[in-house]
């Protein structure tokens, strides 16, 4: 096995900042905000009125949709607002604002978790729990959990993976949580595989966090979980790269891990799912890392969801400078917000800020065809190509070139030396695709 | 909002690379083999360098400024351009020989063509290939250590003597005058960048490290004469006749420097394999059949109106199809 992919970048990982950082809880902010659309699908309706009092853990809104998940408080208070606010995309969205008592009064067994050992959960008590705890991949991508393991039970998966490889720069909430958590994310791993039937599983951790894979193997050692070690590289947490370097299998074009017999989850997910289980208490917290060059103490917090994202600033001392770019993910793919009272999401992994040095200007010359966008590609695509059909509006070409195949990674324009921003160039072509297909 | 934060799209973070930095590498690794030059054939070959450099940055400025385009002298291109030209060089060129090779090069050849990455064939070889229009003296070739003028060329004071190629060519099992030494260390007649055989190997070595190139098309090119000229050895000791090929002409010059250039040549690594093999045959053939006893520059000018062809048909493997992947 190679334990890594074809392509790839190696970025300025800077994650010394907070890799040795504990997690710190943050304390709770006084007025939180929970948009209604915050994962992949269908947006949510309240089920909370304006004055209404709220526990914590207490669902405040749901959906009927299939892919989507219900939202519970993560403070107990009073609604004060159901009113259109920004969010960490850009967009305006119906948010339920609560007014934190700093009571902290929990509902008990919010989910309704019978009392009997967690080996006799049933594969369908188990979607059930985690549907009803509001648990979405933790990693970013936000997909509603409880769908991706039904999907997996119709299939027949019999390979978990766990991606642990944390491949952005300067994010280190996974791996604090692999080294301070790691009998839950264990306990989590096991859920799913009851859940599935699964009897082999694999965790995949980049070779540049030694300390999380030693604990991990520690805690794992006499079970039927492995830990791959992985080159560090990026986008080695990729879906379709992490199956590559642990497996050395590739997911066809248009097809998804479970269809060729694997699935996914991030190792934040499974802490989330058991906790859920065990404690009864839905998805109301998650850990962020706050970095950047602009920020004075770099930490890893334990942060309640809905939290504006400038508490976790202020928590962390404030700014050096005042920042001109705020990210929230990574580097590589994270989103940039220009209003620092958007809340914190279920999938936000990262806040970080930074300063006009740290940015960068696309310049757009001309391409001098040196090829480093098509080595890098992790999908064997050729960028450099595609921009240029595009410039023409070749749609046609570009489809023939696989451009649906992008990923999105962001590498042929981290690496194109003449600053061409090429992966926007592939989601302009993807989307204008998507669009000439619906006419 | 007002907010001042800068909104973009991701990734935030960008590899320090650019063009500029690119053809920096190029000129740190090229200028040892310009020293060399200049210890050889002595100072005149760093007017006519100097020459050819100064003319190509100011055509392509005069171009642009002329066609209205945007300036893309910062990126360097030219000057690369322009010290190659002149590493083509015989030491005993007048000087406005390479004011009319940086003519062609930068405007017929680069800029016409739409300027760096459009062009499709190498400009320092077509430049070369155009000066061939005055043969008498694209080869008269000095000797090492002879004293050439300055500025007034006297024909008397130009000692020439047969390149190690023009005696290869003759196919008489009499090896050239020099020593397999002299041919690593350059102590022989050529062209101005073309001798020092072990600082261009340097130089190839250092933009491998750099990452500014991949060692496909050097060592395919190199690869592909160093097999046929064993394998076709005439009247020669194989191995001699081999490491003499290699060393003469301008053929490690070009398979590093030149044959590299990103506009013209394949752009996957299969396709720079292929590009290199296609090279070395048609250089082998030429240096046995052709004219002159030099084959390099025309066997990659031929190449180069093959790499559409190349790059159409070594694009790479669909992620998921093919080898490595599994049906569903």
């Amino acid at each position: 096995m190679s334990n890594t992919f074809k392509g790839g970048v190696r970025p300025h990982y800077k994650k010394e900042h907070t890799f040795a950082s504990p997690i710190e809880a943050m304390k709770p902010s006084d007025i939180l905000f929970f948009p209604l659309s915050q994962y992949q699908g269908g947006s949510c309706y309240p089920i909370v009125k304006t004055g209404d009092r709220v526990l914590k853990g207490q669902k405040i809104a749901d959906s009927e949709q299939e892919i989507s998940a219900p939202i519970h408080s993560s403070v107990s208070g009073r609604v004060i607002a159901i009113e259109p606010r920004a969010v960490i995309s850009g967009k305006i969205v119906p948010s339920i604002v609560i007014e934190n008592d700093f009571l902290d009064e929990k509902l008990q067994n919010a989910l309704f978790v019978e009392d009997k050992p967690i080996e006799e959960l049933l594969p369908e008590e188990i979607i059930r729990i985690a549907r009803d705890a509001g648990i979405v991949g933790m990693g970013g991508k936000a997909f509603p959990t409880h769908y991706k393991l039904s999907k997996a039970l119709e299939k027949k998966v019999d390979t978990l993976i766990i991606n642990g490889t944390e491949c952005e720069p300067y994010i280190t909430a996974d791996h604090r949580a692999m080294i301070e958590y790691p009998r839950p994310i264990l306990g989590g791993i096991h859920l799913i595989m009851q859940c599935l039937g699964i009897k082999k599983c694999f965790i995949g951790i980049e070779d540049n966090k030694e300390d999380a894979i030693a604990t991990m193997n520690s805690v794992s050692r006499k079970s039927d979980v492995i830990v791959v070690e992985l080159k560090t590289k990026y986008p080695q947490g990729g879906e379709k790269q992490l199956i590559k370097a642990v497996l050395g299998k590739e997911v066809p074009p248009n097809k998804l891990p479970i269809d060729i017999g694997c699935i996914v989850f991030n190792v934040d997910t499974c802490a989330t799912l058991y906790r859920a289980v065990t404690t009864k208490m839905p998805l109301v917290k998650r850990i962020v890392t706050v970095s950047g060059t602009r920020v004075i103490h770099s930490h890893n917090l334990i942060v309640k969801i809905g939290t504006p994202i400038s508490e976790l600033f202020e928590f962390c001392g404030g700014f050096t400078k005042e920042p001109k770019k705020v990210i929230v993910g990574g580097p590589m793919l994270g989103i940039t917000i220009n209003n620092l009272e958007v809340p914190i999401e279920k999938s936000s992994m990262a806040v970080l800020a930074f300063g006009l040095k740290d940015d960068h200007k696309y310049k757009n010359k001309s391409c001098i065809r040196c090829g480093k966008c098509i080595r890098t590609c992790p999908m064997n695509l050729m960028p450099n190509f595609i921009e240029m059909y595009a410039n023409k509006g070749m749609l046609k070409e570009c489809v023939n070139l696989n451009v649906n195949d992008c990923i999105e990674c962001g590498n042929c324009a981290y690496i194109c030396p003449s600053r061409i921003n090429l992966v926007q160039t592939m989601r302009d072509v993807k989307k204008a695709i998507l669009d000439s297909e619906e006419v | 909002m007002s907010s001042g934060l800068l909104v973009t799209t991701s990734p935030h973070i960008k590899n320090d690379d650019n063009i500029s930095i690119i053809m920096i590498d190029y000129l740190i690794a090229l200028t040892p083999a310009m020293i060399m030059g200049v210890f050889y054939f002595g100072l005149r070959t760093l007017i006519i360098t100097f020459i050819s450099i100064v003319c190509c940055v100011i055509f392509e400025y005069l171009y642009r400024l002329l066609m209205k385009k945007s300036f893309s002298i910062n990126d360097l291109s030219a000057v690369v351009i322009g010290m190659l030209i002149a590493f083509t060089l015989p030491p005993t060129v007048p000087y406005w020989i390479p004011v009319v090779g940086a003519f062609f090069a930068i405007v017929i050849v680069k800029e016409l063509f739409g300027g760096i990455g459009k062009y499709f064939m190498n400009p320092v070889l077509c430049a070369r290939a155009f000066l061939f229009s005055w043969p008498i003296i694209m080869t008269t070739w000095s000797v090492p250590f002879n004293k050439i003028g300055l500025f007034i060329v006297d024909k008397a004071d130009i000692i020439t003597e047969p390149t190690p190629l023009n005696i290869l060519k003759l196919k008489s099992g009499v090896l050239p005058d020099q020593n397999i030494f002299q041919m690593i260390f350059g102590e022989r007649g050529g062209s101005i960048g073309e001798t020092c055989s072990i600082l261009l190997i340097l130089g190839g070595i250092y933009l491998l490290y750099r990452k500014v190139i991949t060692w496909h098309i050097p060592v395919a090119f190199i690869g592909t004469v160093a097999v046929l000229t064993y394998v076709f050895h005439w009247n020669y000791d194989a191995v001699n006749h081999m490491l003499y090929n290699i060393f003469s002409g301008g053929l490690l010059l070009c398979a590093i420097f030149i044959a590299t250039d990103y506009s013209t040549s394949p752009i996957t690594r299969r396709g720079k394999l292929i590009f290199g093999i296609g090279c070395g045959a048609i250089t082998v053939f030429l240096r046995y059949f052709g004219g002159y006893p030099e084959g390099v520059c025309f066997a990659v000018l031929i190449m180069n109106a093959f790499v559409w062809l190349i790059d159409k048909y070594t694009r790479p493997r669909r992620y998921g199809t093919g080898g490595g992947a599994i049906n569903v």
